[in-house]
């Protein structure tokens, strides 16, 4: 053991920084989708084309204003500016038009609305930005690097990738619990999402509610995937693959829950990054594997709560 | 939908097939496809009988079709890797199964969704064994000892598909009809009365379960034969997800939906990708929405209503 950690000390500590940064990623989506879920009882499919779109339009916007001739700085607004554009817009769009003539209605059906609306997007995301990598790293590369020490060593390491991306995930994991539990709208969502017959015999107005919920939950998909714009080119396929990973991380933690939410997505996020580093064949099958093992101990996830059963 | 109805529906049915098969020679070979798919989806109909929805069950058409690809060049018989497909995917539904049926709605559809994806990596990534993204070529294949010409290839790979979809079709609909196929709908509506009667419910889905696999199995294995190339994009979660649209689009009312499904599934993917080459998933998705919101019923659901009102 200590002969292997002089010899892959360093790597592990990578893999380690590098975990960290995509747990944030995955934990920015994988949130939107639980509390959507909580609240419309909608596995949203075209979840991961939120995450997509917004990270192609943070890009744009960025190349946009480099364009202008605004200083790289200007690229974090434009991280900012496509969120809002994407959650703003899609997300009422996608509620309001699509998903409220669904509610109700069989299972399979609503899940496969969203299908539909994957498949709409994805082709949408061609037609505008083409099938060519699409890169804007200037807010990653305004902040420089830090050397990261470790041991005798030290890592260079990206200033966004270590503080701006865990940093932004730890502010919306607390901001989220504190809106939820303390703030009377976040208090109404949760009460919708325990019971939405008693809510609405409260006198909520659960459509309103769902609608708030859904923009939300577009909004921190599309964060995600601005945030994640700067460290990647973005090609055709990035939503579906991060909506898979979502999956897993949800169904992982159990639902409705957001802590646990963010432990699954460290869990999942250093997993899946220990693997690209030491096995990468098995890069896309770690967090499948680690879903599949906690369901078999735990059949409602980590932190799940076990439902009545309802006869 | 009356029995005599069915019946007519799926003579007329045959009927239109084989006579575009004949007419349209390059449309054979979409059919056959489709017919394959058809018998995929028969298998997740069974699932949704139950109310579950299966999202990885392109594992098992993706597991049939590599049986087939790997198998081929040491047994290049027909007659024996389809049976070879359907008895392994059917023993891989069993093994999966036994650890899914324990599982309801989104978690049952999750874990089918991350074996599948796990499936999907490993021929994704195992190069040396899968050739990986490049997938593998088949070679030709020969049937009951003899080595047909392309020609004759293409017509007996769509009468096998029609042949198997309509003797899985009749299958399916005496299981549903049966003391069985009753307790799987029974899962549906109230698991818990359905313990108290003393049926095992884990043990009716799972039955299910393995059923839909080796039809799954069939499905890859018969478009393995006919596209003739396997690629891992057969099990990726869009593939799974596409199988249960043919589901809706079809109609999960009668044991016809699936067939009538993919056929008009395939029909729109090639016309459409011929027209607009890269926006045929916006219209397959912009065709699914129309029937989820107008159509709940799909096509099946479509052609009853006018019936009835006629």
């Amino acid at each position: 053991m200590g002969e292997w950690f002089t010899e892959n000390g360093l790597l592990l500590g990578l893999a380690a920084l590098d975990g960290l940064a995509y747990a944030a990623l995955v934990f920015m989506v994988a949130v939107g989708l639980n509390l959507v879920f909580g609240v419309l009882r909608i596995v949203n499919v075209a979840h991961g084309s939120l995450f997509a779109i917004g990270a192609y339009t943070a890009a744009s916007v960025g190349l946009l204003f480099a364009a202008w001739g605004l200083p790289p700085a200007a690229g974090f607004a434009a991280l900012l500016l496509g969120t809002a554009l994407v959650g703003g817009v899609l997300g009422p769009v996608i509620e309001r038009g699509v998903l409220r003539r669904v509610y109700g209605q069989e299972e399979v059906l609503q899940l496969l609305v969203t299908f539909a609306l994957f498949m709409i997007l994805e082709d949408v995301q061609k037609l505008v930005w083409g099938v060519q990598p699409v890169s804007q790293d200037a807010p990653m590369k305004v902040l420089g690097t830090v050397e990261v020490p470790f041991g005798d060593d030290t890592i260079p390491f990206t200033v966004y990738q270590l503080f701006v991306l865990p940093g932004v995930a730890l502010f919306t994991l607390l901001g989220l619990a504190w809106f939820l539990r303390r703030t009377l709208t976040g208090r109404v969502i949760v009460a919708v999402t325990t019971d939405k017959e008693a809510a609405m015999a409260m006198g909520i107005d659960a459509a309103r509610v769902t609608l708030l919920t859904f923009t939300f939950g577009a909004a921190l998909a599309a964060l995600g995937g601005a945030l994640a714009s700067p460290t990647t080119s973005l090609v055709p396929g990035i939503g579906a693959s991060t909506i898979v990973l979502s999956f897993a991380v949800v169904a992982t933690a159990g639902l409705g829950q957001i802590e646990g939410a963010a432990l699954t997505s460290l869990l999942i996020g250093l997993g899946r990054s220990a693997a690209v580093y030491f096995e990468p064949e098995l890069e896309v099958v770690v967090p499948y594997l680690i879903m599949v093992a906690v369901l078999l101990v735990r059949p409602q996830g980590l932190f799940g709560v076990v439902e009545a059963r309802r006869v | 939908m009356s029995r005599r109805a069915e019946a007519l529906l799926a003579l007329g049915g045959i009927a239109a097939l084989v006579f575009t098969a004949w007419a349209a020679p390059w449309l054979r070979f979409v059919l056959t496809v489709a017919l394959a798919k058809g018998l995929a989806v028969l298998g997740i109909l069974l699932l949704l009988r139950a109310g579950q929805v299966s999202f990885g069950h392109a594992m098992f058409l993706a597991l049939g079709a590599y049986t087939v690809a790997f198998a081929a060049p040491a047994v290049p018989e027909t007659l024996v890797l389809l049976p070879a497909a359907a008895l392994l995917a059917g023993g891989a539904g069993l093994l999966i199964g036994l650890f899914v049926v324990r599982y309801r709605d989104i978690f049952f559809g999750m874990l089918n969704l991350a074996l599948s994806m796990v499936f999907y990596s490993v021929l994704e990534k195992f190069y040396a064994v899968t050739k990986g993204t490049d997938g593998i070529r088949m070679p030709n294949l020969s049937v009951a000892g003899v080595e047909p010409g392309s020609e004759a290839q293409g017509w007996i790979m769509f009468s096998l598909a029609l042949g198997l979809a309509l003797l899985c079709a009749v299958g399916v609909r005496a299981y549903l009809g049966s003391p069985m196929g009753q307790a799987l709908a029974g899962i549906k509506t109230r698991e818990t009365r359905l313990e108290f009667l003393g049926v095992p419910a884990r043990r009716v889905l799972l039955f299910a379960y393995v059923l839909s696999a080796m039809m799954g199995g069939i499905a890859g294995a018969l478009i393995a034969m006919t596209s003739r190339h396997v690629t891992p994009q057969l099990a990726y979660w869009t593939s799974s997800g596409e199988l249960i649209f043919i589901g809706i689009l079809g109609g999960a009312g009668s044991a016809l939906g699936p067939f009538l499904g993919a056929v008009a599934f395939e029909l729109v993917r090639v016309y459409a990708a011929a027209a607009v080459a890269d926006a045929w998933q916006m219209i397959l998705g912009g065709v699914l929405l129309a029937v989820i919101l107008f159509a709940p019923g799909g096509l099946v659901g479509i052609l009853s209503r006018r019936r009835r009102q006629a």
